[in-house]
């Protein structure tokens, strides 16, 4: 705990009382707070979004003639997989390493407030390109469609502002590591490190294909653009960007939950493995959302295949260290029994709550990506409703509840405030009520796809033909689904709000789980990124040089623009 | 470092599942010719609808029972549109598009290719049942989307 050490001195904020609360650093408050607030408007305005599509698809609402169903979906997507999830990404992990690593780094706050400032420019110019109907292209905005070249601006704008926290990330876990020679890095911060590196993985990519294909097109500065080199970039990050929330949200169940239910760590060199595992493997994962197109070899596509199941494994990990976590806490307090330990759990604590929901989602989520992600079984799923289900599952389900569960600790914590026990009951209740939610919306959306209702289609009756018969009972469910979650939506904002301003001052602790045992740390070569840092790349080029060097070289005549507005 | 006996056990399961998996995905893959719809070829996006290949399509008969049609599928429908073929025919669709990126969908099989600016996508499919397939553009492809259909009537 070297560097930051002499806190106390630096001046005291307003929302924050000193005397009763948090022992991180206030300048490091101040910035994961202003990072969490992002997130949650995000929340607000992005599910607002979500429950007008559900009204349009399902016939109960007509939009008024100056936004399109498209624009909301766009709007939608743009707010909550990537405005929603970096926010507080960021805020929620700048916190825990502070608090792991005794404060942030004087420079990680500048860069910290530099890309914070970045990123909300970035999103409300891109908010209001959306909403103006200049960028109906959604939030994969595949090219050739051309939105409003600022769109893209405020898009790059979000990028470049992630990439500078990542920086901030880096000097912070870097100079802890320089100032305790021969330590093992805190397991949190370790988790922190590799999501940013994860980030910087993905920025390369949509960087790359924004700023370099993208915005010169979209400004006329060059004529046309290769559409299957813009896929090829787009979901080098869009996949990865789907593991950057999970690492995020693994991280609390890894390193907070022992805390929670009164156990401690299964084994931090596991954890550490698993870790290593997402990283490395990752990026390639990105072909699957491209195994039915043109371009591609069939081999090649197989390859991919291998490459995204590689994903599964650190799941299977993550799935065994969680439920060995449980019943070793319950044996440590003394139950012999078979299952007694499950029942021994914290279920009233709503922290708990939420974060157990968040984690039996996963296991219908990843059966689905494992269905999504195998070459042949895709062909009947692809593109349909089933994947929206399947992302709803991810990050709507395990993700979001997860994030819920950490701001049940995260934000009284930064508040200085304490968790009562009617939020608690409300947080739980919350918990249910999006669970449900998600389950109906999503159930509906997975049996929908396997009809074949395709995703993205504001109206899907096709003329009354007969093949689309049966899609709107489903859909009704979708929109009851939306209510429900939007109801969810309107409570969390209520119980962020009171833990942020009005519920009681006291102190509330960042949990933060031990080690079972000494035996189970990992060595300290863990903590060599540059190992990780080679072999993703490593791994990445496996995946990326063929496909992308065929595309460059194969004389692919280029596509002029389609405006969409 | 140590990995507990029980955790080694369920990760080895779960290896063995997944190569079984694998195993599976790769004989369909390479035996059965059952990959995923890939065929590599470069057209120019401008010049589609005068090509060779796409104007003036039609569903051309090659064999018995063996049928080949080119589809140009653009904003925001498919060309030619409604189709008719025989009951039990095979038919090799050649699909380009002359705009933005479209999906290519037929109801109630496994007919879906995306059909991508730049490139040809093939696909075949035999239609063994009698009934009015729909087809659909399931990538969204501007403001007319959910528009852009068409039917094969099998007889």
């Amino acid at each position: 705990m070297a560097h930051v050490s002499e806190l106390p001195t630096r001046p005291t904020g307003k929302v924050v009382d000193r005397d009763t609360t948090t022992r991180i650093p206030i300048e490091d408050v101040r910035l994961s707070a202003a990072n969490l607030s992002i997130a949650f408007l995000a929340l607000l305005f992005g599910g607002l979004a979500g429950l007008l599509q559900g009204f349009v698809r399902s016939g109960y609402l007509e939009l008024p003639s100056w936004i399109s169903y498209y624009a909301l979906l766009t709007a939608h997507g743009v707010l909550l997989v990537l405005v929603l999830s970096s926010f507080f990404s960021i805020g929620y992990l700048y916190a825990g390493t502070s608090k792991v690593l005794g404060g942030l780094h004087p420079k990680t706050i500048g860069f910290g407030w530099a890309g914070f400032a970045l990123m909300s420019v970035g999103t409300v110019t891109a908010a209001f390109f959306i909403l103006a109907g200049k960028a109906n292209v959604l939030y994969t905005f595949y090219t050739p469609m051309q939105a409003h070249p600022w769109f893209y601006v405020g898009l790059s704008l979000i990028v470049v502002g992630i990439l500078l926290n990542c920086v901030g990330m880096f000097i912070t876990y870097q100079s802890w590591r320089k100032n305790n020679p021969g330590k093992l890095t805190p397991l949190f911060a370790f988790f922190s490190n590799a999501v940013f590196v994860l980030w910087v993985f993905a920025s390369l990519f949509i960087a790359v294909f924004v700023v370099g294909l993208v915005i010169p097109w979209a400004f006329g500065w060059v004529p046309t653009i290769d559409p299957m080199i813009g896929r090829t970039l787009f979901w080098a990050f869009g996949h990865t960007l789907v593991n950057i929330w999970m690492l995020t949200s693994i991280s609390a169940w890894y390193v907070s939950m022992p805390k929670i239910i009164g156990g401690k760590v299964f084994s931090d060199s596991l954890a550490r493995v698993a870790v290593v595992i997402l990283v490395v493997a990752n990026v390639p994962g990105g072909f699957h959302h491209q195994i039915l197109d043109p371009g591609l070899s069939v081999g090649l596509k197989f390859l991919h295949v291998i490459q995204t199941f590689m994903i599964i494994f650190p799941s299977l990990m993550t799935a065994f260290a969680m439920l060995a976590t449980m019943e070793w806490a319950g044996r440590a307090k003394g139950v012999t029994s078979l299952l007694g330990w499950w029942k021994i759990l914290p279920w009233k604590d709503a922290r708990f709550f939420a974060l157990i929901v968040a984690m039996f989602a996963f296991i219908p989520a990843g059966l689905g990506g494992i269905i999504n992600a195998s070459n042949q079984i895709n062909q009947v799923v692809h593109n349909s409703i089933w994947v929206t289900g399947h992302l709803h599952l991810t990050v709507g389900t395990t993700v979001m509840l997860t994030f819920f569960g950490v701001s049940y600790w995260l934000v009284p914590f930064l508040s200085g405030r304490k968790m009562t026990k009617v939020l608690n009951r409300l947080a739980i209740a919350q918990t249910i009520i999006w669970a449900s939610g998600m389950l109906i919306m999503s159930g509906a959306m997975h049996i929908n796809g396997l009809l074949g209702s395709p995703r993205r289609t504001a109206d899907t009756t096709y003329g009354g033909h007969n093949a689309a018969a049966d899609w709107a009972f489903y859909e009704m469910f979708m929109a009851l689904g939306g209510i429900i979650l939007f109801g969810a939506i309107v409570l969390i904002v209520y119980i962020w709000t009171q833990l942020a301003f009005f519920a009681p001052k006291g102190e509330t602790d960042f949990p933060i789980g031990e080690d079972f045992s000494e035996k189970d740390a990992s060595p300290l070569f863990m903590d060599r990124w540059s190992i990780w840092v080679t072999l993703g790349v490593i791994s990445i080029a496996i995946a990326y040089v063929i496909p992308l060097f065929d595309f460059i070289s194969g004389h692919n005549p280029g596509s002029l623009p389609f405006l969409m507005f | 470092m140590r990995i507990h006996h029980y955790e080694k056990l369920w990760l080895m399961i779960g290896s063995f599942i997944l190569i079984i998996f694998l195993s599976i995905l790769a004989i369909q893959t390479f035996f059965l010719d059952m990959g995923p719809p890939s065929h590599a070829q470069t057209i120019n996006p401008e010049t589609v609808r005068e090509s060779e290949l796409f104007a003036n399509a039609a569903l051309t008969e090659i064999g018995e029972n063996e049928y080949k049609l080119a589809i140009i599928a653009e904003m925001f429908a498919f060309r030619p549109g409604d189709l008719e073929i025989p009951a039990g025919s095979t038919v090799h669709f050649t699909l380009a598009s002359p705009d933005v990126t479209h999906g290519f969908k037929i109801s109630d099989t496994n007919v879906n290719v995306m059909v991508v600016p730049g490139h040809i996508s093939k696909v075949s499919h035999t239609f063994s049942e009698p009934g009015e397939y729909l087809i659909l553009c399931n990538e969204y492809c501007g403001l007319g989307h959910e528009y852009m259909a068409n039917t094969i009537t099998v007889k």
